[in-house]
């Protein structure tokens, strides 16, 4: 459970509040206009934005001023999620232990997540070497390892082509599902929220609203949603 | 953190040395106004000459292109990693007494020039900074943008119209930054006032320090003049770090800009006696070291190859203090805005090798052989004087990786050292080599610091061959300088190499 309780938070003169609560092991869309705040919301979370006032929680346990590291939170961000100079099980490998002196339980556990993501035998490549699809599931892979109660994707998979987002989505749910993990995903695209969300976060005029139930939501739109659906 | 008050303490270290034992006395005798004005005198005349000569250059350069530019704005980088003495020794084989300048004079009927005294140390200086020079001005001309000499060819300008329009507003702002940094490297000139000056007309501040010291050993005359040495390099860079530009260090020209202009015979007749001219004045020298070199080769005595061996070894202690000092200092600085680089780079601006020498002899003294210490020091000294250019190149390698992964490092939680370990090392490790290449290559070929305080058991290469050639063993000296350019050619050539070796990013 994600709970934010009366939370400002501020970027330069940005401004956005949230007062909201996210359910365990929901899957939640955070959608809105451009420069809305939607990818502020989730630094907030991550850890990369800080609250003015209010406080953050995850399953009960108040994070408002953790370090990003010691969060219980794993993030995917636009582009840059892995090391260019490292390979794909290192990448992966970073997130369960960034030392890399992995035993033989945690090797087991990289070997899982890379052929859960359709990555095996392709583990000492390079990201360079691979397909932007096959990037994109590497950095699953990494998160499939961290293993943590939250999981933020901030659009990392807004460079793919339409079939293969639908691809990303589809494994990124399945992998929610299989772990449990609360999921928050920022999108521009209505029907990346009819895939995969759960409920809808709408962010719009300084205000994140309360997740709904996404089904209901889209079917009929309040008119601020109507508006920046179109 | 660490690093920087390692670096300020072994500069303040050196200040208390030098306090201790300076006496003013009766003030400034003669032969120190003396110094001090050739000092002056011979920084400002090698500054103008280098940016004047450097201006035909620069523009025969950018606005031709043609087959081996691109090998010759590399060598234009080759007087950081050339070791003075081998210069010097190049510039003597053309335009010394027995040099072919003379000869051809000789055969002319006209009178020998003398290539000691003032004009030489101005002309080994001009050898050193022209490339300097002609590569900030390069980097000027490639900052007009290409529309614009789309322009003036849609409006058929003529050169001197161009001239006027594009290129004068740019010198106007660049030639006065290149001119302080060739005016402030050239305060502390040491090697080459050492070779080709002399005597009461032709004696730098830092010549006068050495001469102090190891002629007269007079302890608080050389203190006295490391302090005014320190003020008039000091006062400087104060004055000149406003202007001074980013110094280029890699190849340069990535950028492409086609020029429509300067077609005509007479431009292009004038621009190809620029780049000849050019590349005469910076290869000759360095062929007729080479040519020499190999004949001399089998002359050298056995000390030379020790001296090589030692000058390997401080060379790599040399490296690896700057390693130490400048990681850390990197990573310090790329986390914060501007104003941490400029400071070190005063100070390496500012603090002569003979000063910092002189401080050290007068602390280590009461305790130690400074003698038995001469090769760490001068491994010390070395990477302090490299340490500005080392953060220059560092600094932007670090601060990508940062700006780039950072986040990345942070949300996966990696320690400080792990960050270094699978993010800034792999990824600045180019820049790194380079650095680490133009270290090692100053410390193989300097030839400062060790003069001051060394023994005939301890010498470095550079100061072996300098004896060779006080001793008029000119082949031997020959053979030396072909063996010290190897070295540092290689030492450079294998950091940097090092750095990139299968590399992929």
């Amino acid at each position: 459970m994600l709970t934010f309780k009366h939370v400002q938070i501020g970027q330069g003169d940005f401004r956005l509040a949230a007062h909201l609560t996210v359910r365990k092991g929901r899957r939640v869309a955070v959608i809105g206009p451009s420069g809305a705040g939607k990818s502020t919301l989730l630094g907030a979370v991550g850890g990369f934005v800080p609250l003015i006032s209010g406080a953050l929680s995850i399953d009960g346990q108040d994070v408002t001023d953790a370090r990003p590291g010691a969060r219980p939170v794993s993030m995917l961000f636009q582009d840059n999620n892995l090391f260019p100079h490292l390979t794909i099980a290192q990448n992966a490998g970073l997130g369960l232990r960034p030392a890399l002196r992995l035993n033989d339980d945690e090797t087991a556990r990289l070997s899982h997540a890379l052929e859960r993501v359709g990555l095996a035998g392709l583990q000492n490549r390079r990201p360079g070497e691979l397909s932007g699809g096959q990037q994109s599931r590497a950095a699953l892979a990494r998160i499939l390892v961290q293993n943590r109660p939250v999981v933020l994707l901030d659009e990392p998979f807004a460079a793919l082509g339409p079939a293969l987002r639908r691809e990303m989505l589809d494994l990124v749910r399945a992998l929610a599902t299989e772990t449990g993990a609360t999921l928050m995903m920022v999108t521009h695209a209505p029907e990346d929220v009819q895939r995969i969300a759960d409920d809808v976060i709408f962010v719009e005029g300084g205000q994140a609203q309360a997740p709904e139930p996404a089904a209901a939501l889209m079917d009929n739109p309040p008119p601020a949603l109507r508006a920046y659906l179109g | 953190m660490l690093a920087a008050i390692l670096v300020v303490a072994a500069v303040l270290l050196a200040f208390v040395g030098i306090g201790l034992r300076a006496e003013p006395g009766s003030g400034l005798g003669p032969a120190d106004w003396a110094a001090l004005r050739f000092t002056v005198v011979q920084a400002l005349l090698s500054a103008f000459f280098s940016v004047i000569l450097a201006v035909p250059l620069a523009r025969a350069l950018a606005r031709r292109d043609m087959p081996g530019k691109r090998l010759l704005v590399t060598l234009l980088g080759a007087p950081f990693i050339l070791p003075v003495i081998v210069a010097v020794l190049g510039l003597l084989a053309i335009f010394g007494r027995n040099g072919l300048v003379n000869q051809l004079f000789g055969v002319l009927g006209l009178p020998e020039v003398s290539i000691y005294g003032l004009h030489g140390v101005v002309l080994a200086h001009v050898f050193f900074n022209l490339p300097l020079a002609t590569r900030l001005l390069l980097q000027g001309w490639q900052s007009i943008p290409g529309e614009h000499f789309r322009l003036v060819a849609q409006l058929d300008l003529p050169p001197a119209m161009v001239f006027q329009t594009l290129e004068r507003p740019m010198l106007r702002q660049i030639l006065p930054g290149a001119a302080a940094l060739i005016f402030v490297i050239c305060l502390t000139s040491f090697a080459v006032a050492l070779t080709l000056g002399g005597g009461p007309r032709a004696t730098t501040i830092e010549l006068a320090i050495y001469q102090a010291f190891r002629f007269d050993f007079d302890l608080s005359r050389a203190a006295f003049l490391s302090i005014l040495q320190l003020i008039l390099a000091g006062a400087a860079a104060v004055l000149a770090l406003r202007i001074i530009p980013d110094i280029p260090m890699g190849a340069g020209m990535d950028r492409r800009v086609k020029r429509f202009d300067a077609r005509g015979g007479l431009q292009r007749a004038i621009d190809a006696l620029c780049i000849l001219l050019g590349g005469v004045f910076l290869l000759g020298p360095l062929l007729a070291v080479t040519l020499s070199g190999l004949a001399g080769l089998g002359q050298m005595p056995a000390t030379v190859w020790q001296a090589a061996f030692t000058s390997l070894w401080v060379a790599a202690l040399s490296v690896a203090v700057m390693l130490a000092l400048a990681l850390p200092l990197a990573g310090w600085i790329a986390i914060r805005d501007k104003g941490g680089a400029e400071a070190v780079g005063l100070i390496g601006l500012s603090a002569s090798p003979l000063m910092l020498g002189v401080g050290w002899f007068i602390l280590i003294n009461p305790i130690a052989d400074p003698v038995a210490l001469s090769l760490p020091v001068t491994a010390v000294v070395n990477a302090l004087m490299a340490l500005p250019f080392a953060l220059r190149i560092m600094v932007p390698g670090v601060r990508s990786a940062l700006t780039g992964y950072g986040r990345l490092c942070v949300t996966l939680g990696l320690s400080s050292f792990q960050t270094w370990r699978w993010l800034i090392l792999p990824r600045a490790r180019a820049q790194i080599g380079f650095a680490a290449g133009l270290t090692g290559a100053l410390s193989v070929g300097d030839l400062g610091v060790i003069a001051l305080f060394s023994d005939p058991d301890r010498t470095t290469l550079p100061l072996q061959m300098y004896r060779l050639m006080s001793a008029y063993r000119t082949e031997a000296a020959a053979g030396a300088a072909l063996l010290l350019l190897f070295m540092a050619l290689a030492v450079f050539w294998i950091c940097d190499r090092g750095g990139r070796w299968n590399a992929d990013v």
